[in-house]
């Protein structure tokens, strides 16, 4: 009998702590096929946020650190400036990187870091319990935007991709989601990408992965899916934002 | 032979930590210490080390944060209101135990406040500036000798405890000229660092975590016990200071760190000439705090103690702690970068002993 799906070396055998219908799940599971996909796993170093995600440091196979508030992409350039030949990955929610930590992971973009950051952005804080993040759209409902998002006094939500793809430092940017098997397998083959560039020595890659929050949206995981597709797909388009990855040494 | 050159005090800052192995600088510029980042920027590329220069002392310390997790040693630098920037992640590496060294040339506050010399980053340097109960050793220099030679010391302590230690030097030691000497010194036994250091698996069968956050109350409990010993172990092991004509029995003793401290020394003097017998008490560690040598000179002092800060009164409070009462303790102070003049401070000490010797 030959085994034909197996949980990924990356990945360790615990149970993790997020919600039912979550794609944190589904996105540590890609992430852990393209380490093992690259047999990167014994210099890999990953870096995981505040918010959601941050027990990550213990669902990772590799050596990990969990970083202060948004401060993951500064954490990183520590790492990978003392060991150039470590694959350097972080793992950041919406909160944290397109809120509280907006300088740290444009200037480790600029600076054309060789990291690898994945961008998980489910318009929402989860962790703190459902309040409006810079990524919440416009009318949309949170524990702080009560009657929606109103623009004329919380601003717009931030297309993060966009913006960083407009830095020169940057060498690949794109927009994926997990929310049907075809957008999953896209998404691993970007993540996968992401990371062959940097051990490849190329500049700086980001994957934003549209998500779900089924919890904080009030949605069932299937209605979340179909809420991602109908509201935020419009919003946050997917597809390749910035390739230079053939022109780079 | 070792030879004696004529530097700068941030310059020499920054050939002290090469010649102390530290592989990687993490810097911003702030005035009084920027020659400190730019002198690393034009050496560490030739020592095969890193100079980055980060977007705000909040990158910069958490560049560190990261590196230090990896085993590698490494330094940032900034004066007063960069290292409140930085107290987040003075905390967070505390709290992780990673090993680095914070240099802080400090500049009169509050606020903005100015770029001439104070001392008024005692609480923020000794009490913990960020969040939760840690401690950080501090070293306080009064020269650039033995600024050069502490930076060394720094180093290993941080190796040893798995601590941040932070040299704190006021903007006067940062931005003068001396002679300085970079002697040949033998590091101390070091612990080995592969035990908990991220830095890749490279065939290691479990992972390593850099980590600060403990959901449960019992284990967050347990890990401030474990700190708290490790700083138990700093105040019984590291304490540094210096006790000059103390020996005697003194009219008065001032206490003074830093660049008042050399201004003390001189009152000292001229005090003499008066037939006033003062001695000096220099806290070389601020933390941990010399407490033993008020022990030791309490019968050896008339009028009890005078400290002498350039801040309005913040090393004086160790002072009392350590005094605990038994004798007077007085205080003197310019802030604002305004430097004490010798002659006020005698004329502090005249006051105190009230024409009586």
């Amino acid at each position: 009998m030959s085994v034909i799906f197996k949980r990924p070396e990356a990945l360790l055998d615990v149970p993790t702590h997020y919600c039912p219908g979550c794609t944190h799940g589904i996105i540590h599971r890609l992430i852990a096929e393209a380490i093992d996909d690259l047999g990167i796993l014994d210099k890999t170093i990953g870096v995981a946020p505040v918010g959601c995600s941050v027990l990550a440091y213990d669902y990772f196979a590799c050596d990990m650190f969990q970083a202060a508030h948004g401060r993951a992409p500064a954490v990183a350039t520590g790492i990978k400036r003392a060991v150039p030949s470590s694959v350097v990955f972080t793992y950041q929610g919406d909160g944290d990187l397109a809120a509280i930590g907006t300088s740290e992971i444009i200037h480790a973009a600029t600076r054309g870091e060789k990291l690898t950051s994945i961008f998980v952005n489910n318009c929402i804080y989860g962790m703190t319990g459902g309040q409006m993040a810079p990524t919440t759209l416009p009318g949309q409902i949170t524990e702080t935007s009560p009657y929606g998002r109103d623009t004329s006094t919380a601003g717009y939500p931030i297309r993060v991709s966009e913006m960083i793809a407009t830095l020169d430092g940057a060498c690949y940017v794109e927009r994926v989601s997990v929310d049907n098997v075809k957008n999953i397998m896209k998404a691993k083959n970007a993540i996968k990408k992401a990371f062959q560039n940097q051990i490849d020595g190329k500049g700086f890659s980001m994957v934003e992965v549209l998500s779900t929050c089924p919890t904080n949206w009030g949605l069932s995981p299937s209605e979340a899916l179909k809420w991602l597709r109908e509201n935020m797909m419009p919003y946050y388009t997917l597809g390749v934002k910035k390739d230079i990855t053939e022109e780079v040494e | 032979m070792n030879k004696r050159v004529l530097m700068k005090g941030n310059e020499a800052i920054g050939e002290a930590a090469i010649k102390s192995g530290c592989q990687c600088f993490f810097g911003y510029p702030i005035t009084p210490q920027t020659e400190v980042a730019a002198y690393l920027s034009k050496r560490m590329p030739k020592v095969g080390g890193t100079f980055l220069q980060a977007e705000s002392e909040i990158a910069a310390i958490n560049m560190v944060y990261g590196c230090a997790g990896t085993g590698t040693r490494c330094m940032t630098s900034s004066s007063s209101p960069g290292i409140s920037l930085k107290a987040e992640g003075i905390s967070y590496i505390s709290a992780g135990e990673l090993p680095c060294v914070i240099i802080n040339i400090v500049r009169g506050g509050p606020g903005l406040g100015g770029i001439q010399p104070a001392q008024s980053d005692y609480f923020q340097a000794t009490k913990g500036g960020g969040h939760g109960d840690y401690k950080m050793p501090v070293y306080a220099p009064a020269s650039i000798q033995e600024m050069v030679d502490l930076i060394g010391d720094a180093f290993d302590l941080a190796d040893i405890y798995r601590t941040p230690c932070m040299i704190m030097g006021d903007g006067m030691l940062g931005q003068m000229m001396e002679p300085v000497e970079f002697k040949e010194r033998k590091m101390r036994e070091l612990p080995s660092k592969e035990e908990w250091k991220a830095a890749g698996l490279q065939g290691r069968k479990k992972h390593n975590i850099i980590n600060t956050l403990f959901l449960k109350p019992e284990e967050l409990e347990k890990h401030n016990i474990k700190l708290q010993k490790k700083y138990k172990e700093i105040e019984k092991e590291e304490v540094k200071y210096e006790e000059y004509k103390c020996e005697r029995d003194n009219d008065l003793i001032i206490v003074a760190y830093g660049t008042t401290s050399r201004i003390c020394k001189n009152v000292i003097k001229e005090a003499e000439e008066e037939g006033l017998k003062l001695g000096l008490i220099r806290p070389i560690t601020l933390w941990p705090f010399p407490k033993e040598s008020f022990k030791d000179t309490l019968s050896k002092t008339k009028h009890g103690y005078l400290t002498v800060e350039m801040s309005c009164g913040q090393m004086v409070e160790d002072v009392r702690l350590s005094v605990e009462g038994m004798k007077p303790v007085a205080f003197y102070g310019r802030v604002g970068g305004m430097v004490p003049h010798k002659e006020d401070i005698l004329q502090k000490v005249r006051e105190i002993l009230g024409g009586e010797k």
